[in-house]
């Protein structure tokens, strides 16, 4: 009986734990961020409820620092994100190499985004970040280009999972012009009103909140424009289950497994799976880029 | 001495169960319980498994009959674990809501062979004791050789329902080809004499 108590008590414990944290978090932010984007979509969390910071940074897919969930936390501790620079190159008037504090000092706002994985399931994340666009503008893009190319940077030395044949290293993915300028398409520089964490992608990823979470590259050292579509990472592993596009949609089962409900990340063993929404609940937002298209085909 | 063997292996297979009940008491099953109580089960289900096919190239190896009283048992416990670790997944994660759950089954390969080494382990578990043995006679060995078909499914059912092959479910496989390949030399071994 007594066990039984003890089990009771916990969950409520770190429950209040977890929302005098959020709270603490949410009102420093709210002075910050002036932007009124309205990047809280209703329909695209369920629930609505933040993940904890902990759940977060601890159960992450990072393969550069191994297969395991708990892998890059625990490896990514003295990964060197100083100094830092990314190029923008490609279809481009000037090319340019840009020093990490230069693109830092772009100013972030909250955006509270839903991160899908395609493994079947999902965090509500208050990341900081600003559109790529705002990135992006700062070339003069040709018009020859179609698409965009993220490269995550290559360093086996410190990053373990590289010196394996786990994927093609380095972690290429990449999007269409249009998608990437698209306003949801956010250069990410924090969460929860910090810096970044290694684990999460440091010191800059992107995060696109309409696709599955591999279609977000971390620890991104070039952008480049081109002509010809990226040969993404997880399509190039496995062309017949990762496409390029890999829009969230409970309609298009991955070959292996369903993708029509998720479990929701922090919830109790007891909580149900939810369904998957279309676009992964943006599809106001971004349906349109893909009005005329086949998305059983283009998955 | 070798009369505390059995109870202590038996007491030590209980370990699996041990671990989840006392993380799940401590709400230390991390931010995804459900797909913790259902991984770590499977992983413990294929562990017995193979650990019931290591006792016959254990007894040849070291020449001493003892590990084949484990078999059954380690049998047994793998039955266990597979029945708990399909349940927490039809009971837990899809709340015995039968329609997807039969949708997946012949929809998505990994959960069909992974149903299916589950329904063949019942009539091993079944037969598994001296009075059924001695009743099939001939029958019950070749019955029980469905082991190896299962582990294979099982092996399979990991490689499927992963993203990659790296490193779990590369590292079972490659232990289960060990295992199986001792089967191959045996057997051409003593067909010779």
């Amino acid at each position: 009986m007594r066990k039984f108590k003890h089990s009771e008590i916990t969950p409520e414990k770190i429950y209040n734990r977890r929302r005098s944290f959020i709270k603490s978090i949410g009102y420093g932010l709210g002075a910050l961020t002036l932007n009124s984007v309205p990047l809280i979509n209703a329909k695209a969390s369920n629930s609505n409820k933040l993940n904890s910071y902990e759940d977060i940074t601890t159960y992450n897919n990072y393969y550069e620092f191994g297969t395991g969930k708990g892998d890059p936390h625990r490896r990514a501790k003295n990964f060197t994100t100083r100094p830092w620079s990314v190029k923008i190159e490609g279809e481009v008037e000037n090319s340019l190499k840009l020093p990490i504090e230069e693109i830092l000092s772009i100013k972030s706002e909250e955006r509270i985004l839903k991160l899908r994985c395609v493994e079947g399931w999902s965090m509500v994340i208050p990341w900081l970040g600003f559109s790529l666009s705002e990135l992006l503008n700062k070339v003069q893009i040709k018009p020859t280009a179609k698409f965009v190319e993220f490269e995550t940077v290559y360093n086996p030395e410190e990053m373990v999972g590289q010196r394996y044949p786990v994927l093609n290293w380095p972690y290429i993915e990449g999007l269409r012009i249009d998608e990437a300028m698209h306003p949801l398409t956010t250069v990410v520089t924090g969460l929860y009103g910090k810096p970044l964490p290694n684990q999460n992608g440091a010191p800059l990823r992107i995060f696109i909140p309409w696709k599955y979470g591999f279609k977000s590259a971390k620890a991104i050292v070039k952008i480049r424009l081109t002509q010809k579509m990226p040969n993404t990472a997880w399509k190039n592993a496995s062309p017949r289950e990762y496409g390029f596009y890999s829009n969230v949609n409970p309609e298009v089962d991955h070959p292996r497994w369903s993708q029509a409900t998720e479990r929701v990340i922090g919830e109790s063993i007891l909580a149900p799976r939810i369904k998957t929404l279309m676009f992964n609940g943006y599809g106001d937002e971004v349906a349109h880029l893909y009005s005329g298209m086949d998305l059983k085909k283009n998955y | 001495m070798k009369n505390y063997f059995k109870p202590a292996v038996f007491l030590l297979s209980l370990w699996p169960l041990c671990i989840i009940t006392y993380q799940l008491f401590y709400n230390k099953l991390g931010p995804e319980p459900v797909d913790r109580i259902i991984n770590h089960f499977g992983e413990w289900t294929l562990i017995f498994i193979l650990l019931t096919l290591s006792m016959t190239p254990l007894r040849k190896i070291t020449k001493s009959l003892e590990w084949i009283k484990f078999r059954r048992m380690l049998g047994l416990f793998a039955f266990f674990y597979a029945s708990i670790h399909m349940l927490s997944y039809v009971g837990l994660d899809y709340r015995f809501d039968f329609e997807p759950l039969i949708d997946d089954v012949f929809k998505k390969k990994f959960v069909f062979i992974g149903f299916s080494a589950w329904l063949l382990l019942i009539p091993l578990a079944i037969t598994s004791s001296d009075k059924m043995a001695r009743h099939l006679k001939q029958n019950w060995k070749k019955l029980h050789s469905l082991i190896y078909v299962i582990s294979i499914f099982g092996v399979l059912h990991f490689i499927w329902l992963s993203k990659t092959i790296f490193f779990k479910p590369l590292i079972f496989l490659i232990i289960l080809i060990i295992l199986l390949l001792f089967r191959i030399n045996f057997s051409k071994f003593s067909s010779k004499i």
